[in-house]
């Protein structure tokens, strides 16, 4: 039944951001080196450092500290960025929708992409095609999305300028924006120049984290539409005088889809995570490039209501990715 | 006389596997319209092999070296597969064996029975689906629109076999090709589907190719026989007249060794060894023939 | 069970396939110049010639003799620096792979066999552990510990060991419950000897080709890290280090990006081949 999948799973997931809770932050506690020491101004006397940190609430016991910070979270506060003097759900809020945005057309390209190339070698099979897609998958997957952010600015700066290497839109068009969505919002108002032109950042950041993902598509998907191109019920719809490319789509497609699926998800938690770099790389504003200035500057808060984020993110990802499996199948559906 | 549905001329096919080992060795037969016609033999006699050649489905490795399919007209192995697909579906049909494997598990009934109809003659979801009704109540099915709705792991084999054997039928083909279509049922429900085959064949004037390895099964349904041994003919006539009086002695030994439940135990008889060594001369021999002709 | 007598032949069909051979040829030659360097690498990597700055790779207009492949914002030989960047990367390769496989296959081979608690209590501390988006904990980590080869490969330790971990978990699991091992017990085999001499010559192959994909994922992660300048001092040439600058620089000197790049790719994709090589050669299921 699908309540209780969800139910398991939500209990699950609960437990698991608690430990990711409580790891995250023990480890920060036991770090060596004082946030508050690299804020304070130079020449800064002892006694400024402990009222700043008696501000922060960083000199009570780490027991007494996490169970502050405990209940802080459960009336929904996360704390203050140190860095960014703004409640930490502020920053993460302002910063999400980017990455949001990131994430899901990554995911879209890979997931068409990956899909028409597994499609196109299904068609191709026990040709010279299909060794080739087969050969040049297999490079694809070796290679990490940090080495394509990288390839795609050398090809972009270098030989072919035309695309933006940073940012996420125009400066001058940032405004009138009453989300921050600006990709969906500038489509769904209509608004098609702003949106070409966010596209237009948003291209090289967007492929370098599709391109893995659909490369793991393409082999596992092309494998599962071989196998069921081969059973009896795709030869008796070919009997009835169906083209290949329909049986393929019709009849194949939806029996292959389902291991597909429960990786993609998998994967996809991967995809998340390297926003963390390729954001970086295209200094794209998003939760991914704010995750390394916040450990780099050390700001507590904001780490830990990051790392909540990622892991409940992540989480989530899992529990759609069940449901998906879950309903796809006749079999659990109608039992 | 008119000409029949189906004519099969001097087909020969060989594996390419096996070093070009001979499967099929000039079979001939014809099927007239609103025939049912059996095609006998053993597992590995090239039954299916035929099937396969009629339907365009030869599997890599087998090659067709010689002969001709005549279908209304046309020689079915020299169509395009354009063409070829044009034919299939509307004028030739296929009833498969396996009824848990023949059906899409991840569609409805509906959807796999209106596919064909909605492709081949243009019907409307609408339409399709109520000509589908009409079908299954063709085949006896008692409660159509909810077997419509259902997915095939919902249903039990004799339901899904009834359910193919409607989409067989469904867009009034010329031909309907039957492989072996009760073997993987149950005995009490073979003889349902025997009639129903029957019924609506005759109801549509369906001819029909009945492909088995079992006598006792064709006898009750075919008009005319054809026997098959290692790809080549062994007889070939009206099945009363071959039940009756066969004249080759493999058919013989088929008959000997089909338990017949009207007349008391005589137990099962090998085929005995002389008619063995007879039937493998006479392929060598015509083997020989072959090879020396070329 | 000792593999012995199959490896001859198991090496015999690894040379026949030619991406492997490809492959480890590479990665054999990578190692024998990083560890060559000082001998191999043309200039001195940490020797800054301001007068000779972003000057292109052999080939190009304005081109230095001597620099194969330019020099960089602070005139040092891209090439050299290249070849000493192969030292860092494949230290880390070779002893972060290496250590992320002992301690995760150490547990994942407890949670297997011992089962009940110390099963679920790992499986947990693995689900919790994945949890966490990778190149995030890897950051955090060596800002807690602070920079260096050593944090580098802890960090990768730290997150990757559960990869090994879930693998050999699974694999002595099955292996756990064959009659071979029920027949050791019942003979009177101690557990850790069972442990040890049954199950893991078995698991074994799998792990090979885990390992040298990890090493390959860890080439990465260095890099990563060195480029967000978290990893060692910024004196050692490193790979990442050298893709951060050359990022900075490339609409004016590109083949400071590409070099590294390139170098980079080439052993993320040969590791990979290797390791898909190795999977496919000594798994008997996957052969086929």
């Amino acid at each position: 039944m699908l309540i209780a999948i969800v139910v398991n799973r939500v209990a699950m997931a609960l437990i698991t951001l608690a430990g990711v809770a409580v790891v995250v932050f023990v480890l920060l506690r036991v770090v060596p080196g004082d946030p508050v020491a690299m804020m304070i101004s130079p020449g800064a006397g002892p006694a400024d450092i402990a009222a700043l940190k008696a501000h922060y609430g960083l000199d009570a016991p780490l027991l007494t500290q996490f169970w502050i910070w405990i209940r802080g979270i459960v009336a929904g506060d996360f704390g203050t960025s140190i860095t960014m003097h703004l409640y930490v759900t502020e920053v993460l809020a302002s910063r999400l929708p980017a990455t949001l945005e990131l994430a899901i057309l990554a995911l879209l390209v890979a997931v068409a992409l990956g899909g028409g190339i597994a499609v196109a070698g299904t068609l191709m099979r026990r040709t010279p095609g299909e060794a080739a897609i087969d050969g040049l998958n297999s490079i694809m997957l070796a290679v990490p999305d940090f080495i394509w952010a990288l390839a795609l600015v050398l090809v972009f700066a270098v030989a072919l300028p035309v695309l933006p290497l940073t940012g996420r839109i125009d400066p001058d068009l940032a405004q009138g924006f009453a989300t921050r969505f600006y990709l969906a919002e500038s489509i769904v108002t209509g608004r098609f120049a702003v949106a070409g032109n966010i596209l237009s950042h948003m291209a090289m950041p967007t492929l370098a984290l599709a391109l893995p993902l659909a490369a793991v598509i393409v082999r596992l998907l092309k494998q599962s539409l071989k196998e069921a191109m081969v059973q009896d019920y795709v030869l008796l719809a070919r009997i009835k005088g169906f083209r290949e490319l329909r049986l393929v789509l019709q009849e194949a497609l939806r029996n292959a889809v389902g291991p597909t699926i429960a990786l993609t998800g998998v994967q996809f938690t991967f995809l998340v995570g390297g926003t963390v770099i390729v954001e970086r790389i295209f200094a794209y504003p998003g939760i991914g490039n704010l995750a390394i200035d916040a450990v780099i500057n050390r700001d507590f808060p904001l780490i830990q209501g990051l790392v909540l984020l990622f892991g409940l993110i992540f989480i989530l990802i899992n529990i759609a990715v069940d449901l998906t499996v879950a309903t796809l199948n006749p079999r659990l559906r109608h039992g | 006389m008119t000409a029949p549905r189906l004519a099969i001329e001097a087909l020969s096919a060989i594996s390419l596997r096996d070093g070009n080992r001979p499967i099929l060795r000039r079979v001939s037969l014809a099927v007239a319209t609103g025939e049912v016609h059996g095609l006998v033999g053993e597992s590995g006699a090239g039954k299916s092999t035929i099937a396969k050649a009629i339907l365009g489905i030869i599997p890599s490795q087998v090659k067709v070296t010689d002969g001709r399919i005549g279908f209304e007209g046309r020689d079915l192995l020299s169509l395009s597969p354009k063409d070829l697909r044009a034919v299939l579906g509307r004028d030739i049909a296929l009833v498969p064996q396996d009824p848990s494997t023949a059906l899409n598990p991840s569609r409805r009934i509906d959807a796999q029975m209106t596919n064909g109809l909605r492709l081949k003659r243009g019907l409307s979801a609408n339409q399709a689906r109520l000509r589908a009704h009409a079908l299954l109540e063709e085949v006896q099915i008692r409660d159509p629109e909810r077997v419509l709705d259902s997915y095939p792991h919902q249903l039990s084999g004799g339901m899904r076999q009834r359910v193919l054997i409607a989409a067989a039928f469904a867009l009034e083909p010329k031909l309907v090709i039957a492989d072996e279509p009760t073997t993987a049922l149950d005995v009490t429900v073979q003889k349902q589907i025997l009639r129903l085959i029957r019924s609506l064949q005759e109801r549509h004037g369906t001819s029909v190719l009945f492909v088995s390895h079992d006598l006792g099964v064709v006898a009750k349904i075919c008009d005319r026989l054809t026997v098959l041994y290692m790809g080549k003919v062994m007889e070939q006539g009206s099945t009363a007249d071959v039940l009756a009086g066969p004249r080759h002695p493999y058919t013989k030994a088929l008959l000997a060794a089909n338990p017949r439940y009207d007349r008391p135990d005589t137990g099962l008889e090998p085929t005995p060894p002389d008619v063995i060594a007879a039937l493998r001369a006479e392929i060598a021999a015509f083997d020989a023939g072959v090879a020396g002709s070329r | 069970m000792d593999i012995g007598p199959q490896a001859p032949t198991v090496a015999a069909r690894l040379m026949r396939d030619p991406k492997v051979v490809c492959a480890g040829g590479f990665i054999l030659l990578l190692i024998v110049v990083a560890i060559a360097a000082p001998w191999v690498a043309p200039k001195d990597p940490l020797a800054q010639n301001l007068l000779m700055t972003t000057t292109p790779p052999a080939g190009f207009p304005d081109a230095e003799p001597g620099f194969l492949l330019g020099t960089d914002g602070l005139g040092r030989d891209v090439l050299s620096r290249v070849i000493y960047g192969a030292r860092v990367s494949l230290t880390v390769a070779f002893v972060a792979a290496g250590l992320a496989c002992l301690i995760g296959s150490l547990l994942g081979l407890l949670a297997g066999f011992l089962g009940e608690l110390v099963d679920a209590l790992i499986s947990r501390l693995v689900d919790v552990w994945m949890a966490f988006p990778p190149v995030l904990l890897s950051i955090l980590l060596i800002a807690v510990i602070g920079t260096g080869l050593h944090s580098v490969i802890a960090a990768i330790v730290v997150i990757d060991w559960t990869r090994f971990c879930r693998v050999v978990r699974t694999e002595t699991k099955s292996q756990a419950q064959m009659d071979y091992v029920v027949a050791a017990r019942t003979i009177g085999f101690s557990r850790p000897a069972i442990l040890f001499r049954e199950i893991l010559p078995n698991v074994v192959p799998v792990l090979i080709a885990l390992l040298t994909l990890e090493m390959g994922i860890a080439v990465v992660v260095e890099a990563i890290l060195s480029f967000v300048g978290l990893s060692v001092s910024s004196d050692t040439p490193t790979w990442g280090g050298m893709i951060a600058e050359g990022r900075q620089i490339v609409h004016e000197a590109w083949w400071v990006l590409a070099a590294p790049l390139a170098a980079l790719f080439a052993t993320v994709v040969a590791f990979n081949q290797l390791g898909d090589g190795l999977a496919r050669s000594l798994d008997p299921v996957l052969r086929r």
